[in-house]
């Protein structure tokens, strides 16, 4: 469904995706593992046209994506929640949701996928109308989650859903990770908390500095030592 | 207003304070009615001839609240019952008192400026110094009041109705008022006495009633407010001076409302917006009949007005094309430079430097006045017995413009297209992730403001019969934004309150002539500081300056997951 072939992206001189290459096929769950500046969330912004290409390509569904428009791939049915959530605070519920569709123009669709969040996420459809700013960090993340869900995207990326949250909160958003890959959507999820991805993703990517230094299936990689040393903190 | 002295003082000594509270606003009020001054030539005469001068019962307004405030809860403290938490009697007791010392000292320094010393003012004047600084440091004593809840009352709609229509009567009647005032000093002390009171009425918690009864009946409030301002010229006896200052506020702030779009809701930072008003009045002076236009094309006015806004459009299409691709600062940068290139190129196409466009520094003198299918703005028309003269002719038709301005700008804010522009203003990166096609909708924003100055700028060329480059200088695009700052980003109410205040002051404070930036500057370091959100706060722009909010949520979260180990989803009656 989407594939990256030696894609390299730079902030000015600096490269901080170092050609990169993975697929990410119909219906899984894949999660991109890595710490700090690994080049995680370069790679989302990249997929989503937010940051331009060095060199490399990004296909998704059979067409070549990269070096389009934001809004354009938005259209194609890529989504991404940003790191920090990055919500619209003074706005409301309501209106982060309907930005979250601004691509589409069906107001029927968008008002049943509206009150689908509600029924993912009853306390937002409790305070549709207060101002996101107001809510905690978990709701937030509940809402950063369904506003992109809003675009009805067939490739939905999360970058660090579960960044400052309780593990409580943390479990909850994994369960509802896991129910939207029930319902057929694919997710590219970004972490940094390995068990808690690992566990849930077809398959796992690990980067280091810019570049992926091994992948395998998530269950694999969670009996892996490298990955238990690096990222579960076992000895 | 918060003092440092202890709660239990103030507890102690609530009674003995709230007595020299009322012996101060007592001395207050019999003060109007002694001499302030000797000699009837400082402020409106409040020398005492008989009868208090109006400015001096004016200021009775704010002693007789500090009566009322204080001494209401001491006789019937029994019988207020739910009335006694629901507004803030001693905190706003407190405010109209320091109000009140505000205003006298206002009053007392006019007097000695206009007279030459404190020796020329009388005992009255000296009795209300000691009663406002009385009252004053006595109700800072004065325990301080919980937050009122006023605000969530239920009130029948008729009284809501009557009270916003009674605002606004209220509003006429100030307006007709401040505009009469000849006298600088006296128009300052009407200035403070009028914040004092807005300031008390805040604190009392009417605002926050107030907001939500114009929440609930904003189809009222909008047309109760045209119909008074339509109902101004009236008020005037066709005097023409009033009418010129309004006409001028009005197409001031219909620039204002377009300079809104592009600062309030998308967040671009516009230093040089009165280039395009310019090119509206340039455009509209070039294409009017004026012996002096440089053009052998005069369509009607109709015409000449979408022309004109075109014109102002498409330069905002050549200057935000390029920069609207770069962040903030520069966009900033690159406008004001763009407001400089305007007025000297307006100078140089005087036909030496360049084709003569518009005659240079001259510009384009004798622009004739409006005719809207034989009504001529330039007579004065006699309608139910009252001359209504040159300017309230295009008092009312800049009226038409801002009613126009509003409907589309209100529609817009509620539109997808408002959405969009709101979310570029809060997060652009995010706004782009989400599917909105930033660039485009940017440059729709600047075109469209600049449109909205065009017209405007069309409207003022008839209005100043002349146009020359040096009317649109940085001086003017500062004014704008910091109208558009004062009033409140991203409102109509505000903006347009702004406006009118910007627009006023200078007109009514010549004598402060070059200290008048100098004030400015003051007020706008107040507002800052005081009210970052303007005088009117944008709904969704109120946060931006309460942060603490997040952590107080964040807080709760904590600990009811500490109580009950998850998240309650039955959370109703937590009251934020």
């Amino acid at each position: 469904m989407l594939e990256i072939k030696k894609m390299v992206v730079a902030y000015g001189r600096v490269n901080a995706v170092k050609g990169i290459d993975f697929t990410v096929e119909k219906g899984q769950i894949v999660s991109l593992l890595g710490t700090n500046g690994a080049g995680k969330s370069t790679t989302l912004r990249a997929i989503s046209g937010l940051l331009k290409l060095v060199s490399g390509e990004i296909w998704f569904e059979g067409e070549r994506i990269d070096g389009q428009p934001a809004h354009k791939i938005v259209e194609r049915g890529i989504a991404q929640s940003p790191e920090g959530r990055r919500l619209f605070r003074q706005m409301s519920v309501e209106d982060n949701l309907k930005l979250g569709a601004y691509s589409r123009k069906d107001a029927g669709g968008i008002k049943s996928d509206m009150d689908r969040v509600y029924d993912l996420f009853p306390v937002l459809g409790e305070r549709r109308t207060e101002a996101a700013g107001l809510f905690s960090g978990g709701e937030q993340q509940m809402l950063a989650i369904g506003r992109a869900m809003m675009s009805r995207p067939k490739l939905l990326m999360l970058d660090e859903p579960s960044m400052g949250l309780s593990p409580i909160m943390t479990q909850t958003i994994m369960k509802t990770i896991q129910d939207l890959q029930a319902d057929g959507v694919t997710i590219l999820l970004v972490e940094q908390n390995a068990q808690a991805a690992l566990s849930l993703a077809d398959r796992g990517y690990v980067l280091e500095v810019g570049q992926i230094m091994f992948s395998d299936t998530g269950k694999a990689l969670l009996g892996d030592d490298r990955v238990r040393k690096a990222y579960l903190g076992a000895d | 207003m918060r003092t440092v002295i202890p709660d239990e003082l103030k507890i102690q000594l609530r009674y003995p304070a709230r007595a020299v509270g009322l012996v101060g606003a007592v001395a207050m009020i019999i003060s109007v009615f002694l001499p302030w001054s000797y000699g009837h030539g400082a402020l409106d005469d409040v020398g005492f001839s008989g009868s208090p001068s109006p400015l001096q019962l004016v200021f009775l307004t704010l002693p007789v609240l500090v009566v009322v405030l204080l001494g209401v809860p001491l006789v019937g403290k029994a019988k207020l019952g739910r009335w006694a938490k629901t507004v803030a009697w001693n905190t706003t007791a407190k405010t109209t008192a320091i109000a009140s010392l505000g205003a006298v000292v206002v009053a007392m320094a006019a007097i000695a400026i206009e007279l030459g010393g404190l020796v020329n003012i009388e005992v009255g004047g000296w009795v209300a110094v000691a009663g406002a600084v009385l009252s004053a440091v006595a109700t800072i004593f004065l325990p301080d009041s919980p937050e009122p809840t006023l605000s969530r009352v239920k009130t029948a709609r008729w009284v809501q109705i009557l009270a916003i229509v009674l605002v606004l009567a209220v509003v006429l009647f100030s307006a007709a008022y401040a505009l009469g005032m000849s006298d600088a000093g006296a128009f300052l002390v009407f200035a403070a006495i009028l914040t004092g009171l807005v300031l008390a009425l805040r604190q009392f918690g009417v605002f926050g009633w107030l907001g939500n009864a114009s929440a609930n009946n904003n189809r009222v409030l909008v047309v109760s407010a045209f119909a008074v301002a339509f109902a101004f010229p009236f008020t005037q006896n066709g005097s023409n001076a009033n009418m010129s200052i309004a006409s001028q506020v009005l197409i001031f702030a219909a620039t204002a409302l377009g300079l809104n779009i592009v600062v309030g809701l998308v967040g671009l930072l516009d230093l040089g917006y009165i280039a395009f008003l310019g090119a509206g009045a340039f455009t509209a002076a070039i294409l009017s009949e004026s012996a002096f236009s440089t053009v052998n094309f005069h369509p009607p006015f109709i015409v000449t007005v979408l022309i004109s806004g075109t014109v102002a459009s498409i330069l905002g299409l050549i200057i935000g094309a390029p920069t609207l691709r770069v962040s903030g600062d520069y966009l900033a940068i690159v406008t004001l430079a763009f407001g400089e290139i305007f007025r000297i190129t307006m100078n140089n196409l005087d036909g030496t430097d360049g084709p003569n466009v518009t005659n240079g520094s001259d510009g384009i003198p004798g622009i004739p006045d409006l005719n809207f299918f034989g009504f001529d703005f330039a007579q004065p028309h006699v309608i139910a017995g009252i001359e209504i003269g040159r300017f309230a002719n295009y008092y009312w038709l800049m009226l038409v413009v801002i009613a126009l301005i509003i409907v589309v700008f209100t529609n817009m804010n509620h539109s997808r297209i408002g959405r969009g522009w709101v979310a570029i203003r809060e997060d652009e990166l995010a706004a782009e992730a989400m599917g909105v096609n930033t660039f485009t909708l940017k440059l729709l924003a600047f075109a469209g403001g600049a449109f909205l100055a065009g017209v405007a700028g069309s409207v003022k060329a008839h209005y100043d019969v002349s146009v020359t480059p040096d009317q649109y200088v940085f001086l003017e695009s500062a004014f704008l934004l910091a109208a558009v700052v004062l009033g409140g980003m991203g409102t109509v109410g505000g903006v347009l309150i702004g406006a009118t205040i910007l627009k006023l002051l200078p007109e009514k404070l010549r004598f402060f002539s070059d200290y008048r930036l100098l004030l400015f500057g003051l007020l706008m370091i107040l507002m800052m500081r005081f009210r970052p959100e303007g005088i009117v706060a944008d709904e969704r722009r109120q946060l931006e300056f309460h942060d603490e909010d997040e952590e107080l949520a964040d807080e709760i979260e904590e600990e009811l997951i500490a109580h009950h180990g998850h998240l309650n989803p039955e959370r109703k009656g937590f009251e934020l």
